[in-house]
């Protein structure tokens, strides 16, 4: 493997990232399943960064859920991110932070498909301001979250009070990163460090001190496809999707993986336990599992945040073993109470529980 | 019958330029053949053996030399052709140097560039360590060994057709015509150097348009049984043994297919070359959609620039092989005294 050639990628798709003031937008699963990662990101953005991160409560899904299942029309969906775009204009943000995969691939489809078809534009204008009264200026930037953070992943380095190495050993962690199909896959230019070789986690990766698996499959989908999980036949596509991967990456021993999307990150740490029921095989070095984490979660850790604050514990795949390699030490006792002592419905068959 | 001996630039020293050249001194007219590399001989000059008949290439490289061994003929080498242009009766070629030529008549011979295979990511060509272009399969022919990087005998090894032709991802959908023929005069070398040597060829379609191409394609298969697939293949990768893996669709069969390699050859495809590409937009001469120069006409005036005095050889205007590329360079040549004498 020669670096040098996967750096003159990463030089080749490099993107406006811009230094401050974001209109940010949450995901509808992310802050379903693991809505810790959100608040992760906005505490990192303000407390630590000291950015302006500004969000609208009028903002709504994008309906891509819909759309990539074929419910929602296009023009419906390019209406309803012009109103997220008038959202931003009327606060006067002019750089919007994306939390979700799938909404930064809707973005992204639908600003080319304004470049190159200016007709729909006038079109989306139209339909907007009939249903809303509402105008909109496009974006002069849209970044998904994982491109902020990589952008100021030195910054978070050099605040670091873990890095991502065992500390029994000083070994470096062996850390899998799994980008979202979404995020560049479909228009290179839009992601950091294109499609084929993504840089946008690899960066992070080894700003704090991690060591980076290239294994067979590290192209291939999560799995997370909305036609296979949506409907219920199809759900067996999903798992036997995830499977190949954890295949793949098994020689390696991975101690974690990161992800960037909503969907990767969910499926890949609950088709685990789901592996296990049925195949009585649990992945990862000590057979523990690979705790499937998001970059939000993993800059958090390094920065020192409390795990259970996070919610790392609201992950099938419990990081306890993860957390014990980096010496970062968390009472697995409190991970169920909530903030005035109470025990929270502790989630059953966690793996590492 | 011919006219008294006029000056001819030839504009590229390849295959095309040479053997322009050598035909045109050969008629007792004085030549200045440029050529931008610091010795003449193009592509060929990296060429091992030559398809169909694995005839070494040096005997083509032999002809060439001698074909210009003329006391008409003046080589420049190191420099390029920066611009063409028509004033009066003549042609004035200015070289990269700023030096101006003052002539009768130029052919262009600027060639063609290999596709960068950079540019096909997916299959990591400048990453992973045993990914090589069909060029430099050439080279280890040469060096009498092929080998992966670690020096070991490749067990298995894939040639991946049409990389940067027919393909509309690099805006690129001719067909090199080449590379197919190419593919199994090496695959048919790889067998013979290493017989213990699994060879398989990923190919869209078999081209094979030339005699006794079709001839060798069977040879390849019933005597040193190398083995087609057709499928592109979509991306390759590294296992935690540094073997490469590739993804391909066999859609013959109808299936996907995952296959472990220790040696990836990539045939590269022709595109204009950038010094032509130049050469074209300093001088206003059209080029085609396929970005080659554009000719006058396909079937009667496939020498003519559409610039007076100023005619195309060889693959400056589409791809072609060395058998065709001598051909259309001596019917520049034809092309060229008719002007002369007509003038």
């Amino acid at each position: 493997m020669k670096l040098e050639g996967k750096k003159r990628i990463w030089a080749e798709y490099q993107k406006d990232i811009p230094d401050d003031h974001f209109f940010y937008v949450r995901s509808c699963i992310r802050q379903t399943f693991f809505a810790g990662s959100e608040q992760t990101f906005l505490k990192i953005m303000r407390d630590d960064l000291g950015k302006d991160v500004f969000e609208d409560p009028r903002h709504t899904t994008c309906t891509g859920i819909g759309y990539h299942g074929d419910v929602v029309p296009f023009e419906t969906i390019q209406t309803v991110v012009a109103r997220h775009f008038a959202l931003a204009t009327e606060a006067g943000y002019r750089h919007i932070a994306i939390s979700c995969v799938t909404s930064f691939g809707i973005y992204s489809e639908i600003l080319e498909t304004w470049k190159h078809f200016p007709e729909t534009l006038e079109r989306t204008r139209e339909d907007l301001y009939k249903a809303t009264g509402r105008t909109f200026d496009i974006p002069e930037t849209i970044s998904h979250a994982s491109d902020i953070i990589y952008k100021f992943r030195d910054e978070i380095a050099r605040k670091a009070k873990y890095n991502l190495a065992d500390v029994s050993t000083g070994k470096p962690l062996k850390v899998v990163e799994h980008i979202g199909c979404h995020y560049s896959k479909m228009f290179p230019r839009y992601g950091v460090g294109g499609a084929e070789f993504p840089h946008v986690l690899i960066g992070m990766i080894e700003s704090w001190g991690g060591d980076v698996i290239d294994y067979p499959e590290r192209r291939h989908c999560c799995g997370f496809g909305f036609r296979q999980y949506l409907i219920q036949a199809n759900r067996g596509y999903s798992l036997s999707a995830s499977r190949k991967k954890f295949e793949s990456m098994e020689p390696y021993q991975p101690d974690l993986i990161i992800a960037n999307c909503p969907g990767c990150a969910m499926f890949m740490d609950r088709w685990q336990y789901t592996i296990k029921e049925i195949d009585s095989v649990t992945y990862g070095g000590d057979g523990q599992g690979i705790p499937v984490l998001t970059y939000e979660e993993v800059a958090g850790l390094v920065l020192g945040y409390d795990p259970w604050e996070m919610g790392l514990q609201f992950h099938n795949v419990q990081s306890l073993p993860l957390l014990r390699k980096m010496g970062i030490k968390a009472d697995p006792a409190r991970r169920f109470l909530a903030k005035d002592g109470s025990r929270l419905p502790e989630p059953a068959n966690l793996i590492n529980g | 019958m011919r006219a008294t001996s006029k000056h001819v630039v030839v504009a590229g020293g390849g295959v095309a330029g040479m053997e322009a050249a050598g035909a045109l001194a050969e008629m007792g007219h004085t030549v200045s053949l440029v050529e931008k590399e610091q010795n003449p001989g193009g592509h060929l000059l990296q060429w091992h053996a030559l398809f169909p008949d694995h005839r070494p290439a040096s005997e083509v490289k032999h002809y060439l030399k001698k074909r210009i061994e003329n006391e008409n003929i003046t080589v420049f080498t190191g420099i390029g052709v920066d611009k063409i242009r028509h004033h009066g009766h003549e042609v004035i070629v200015t070289l990269t140097d700023g030096t101006a030529i003052n002539a009768d008549a130029a052919i262009i011979a600027t060639g063609f560039d290999l596709f960068d295979a950079r540019r096909k990511e997916e299959y990591g060509y400048g990453i992973y360590d045993n990914v090589i272009t069909s060029a430099e399969l050439e080279d280890m022919f040469t060096a009498g060994k092929v080998t992966t990087t670690d020096g070991k005998t490749p067990s298995r090894v894939g040639l991946i057709h049409c990389v940067g032709s027919r393909d509309e991802k690099v805006n690129n959908n001719h067909c090199s015509k080449v590379c197919c023929v190419t593919a199994v005069k090496q695959a048919i070398e790889i067998r013979k150097q290493l017989p213990g040597t699994e060879v398989f060829c990923f190919y869209m379609d078999m081209r094979m348009y030339g005699p006794y191409y079709e001839e060798l394609y069977r040879e390849s298969q019933e005597v040193y049984n190398v083995n087609y697939i057709r499928g592109k293949v979509s991306e390759a990768s590294v296992n935690i043994n540094n073997r490469l893996v590739i993804k391909v669709e066999d859609t013959l069969a109808g299936r996907p297919l995952k296959m472990e390699l220790d040696l990836m050859v990539l045939m590269v495809g022709m595109e204009m070359s950038q010094s032509g590409t130049r050469l074209a937009e300093a001088s206003g001469l059209k080029r085609g959609i396929n970005r080659f120069f554009e000719t006058g006409d396909h079937h009667f005036g496939n020498n003519l620039s559409g610039l007076r005095g100023v005619f195309y050889a060889g693959t400056c205007t589409a791809p072609m092989n060395i058998t065709d590329t001598i051909s259309h360079a001596r019917a520049a040549v034809a092309e060229t005294v008719r002007y002369l004498n007509d003038r």
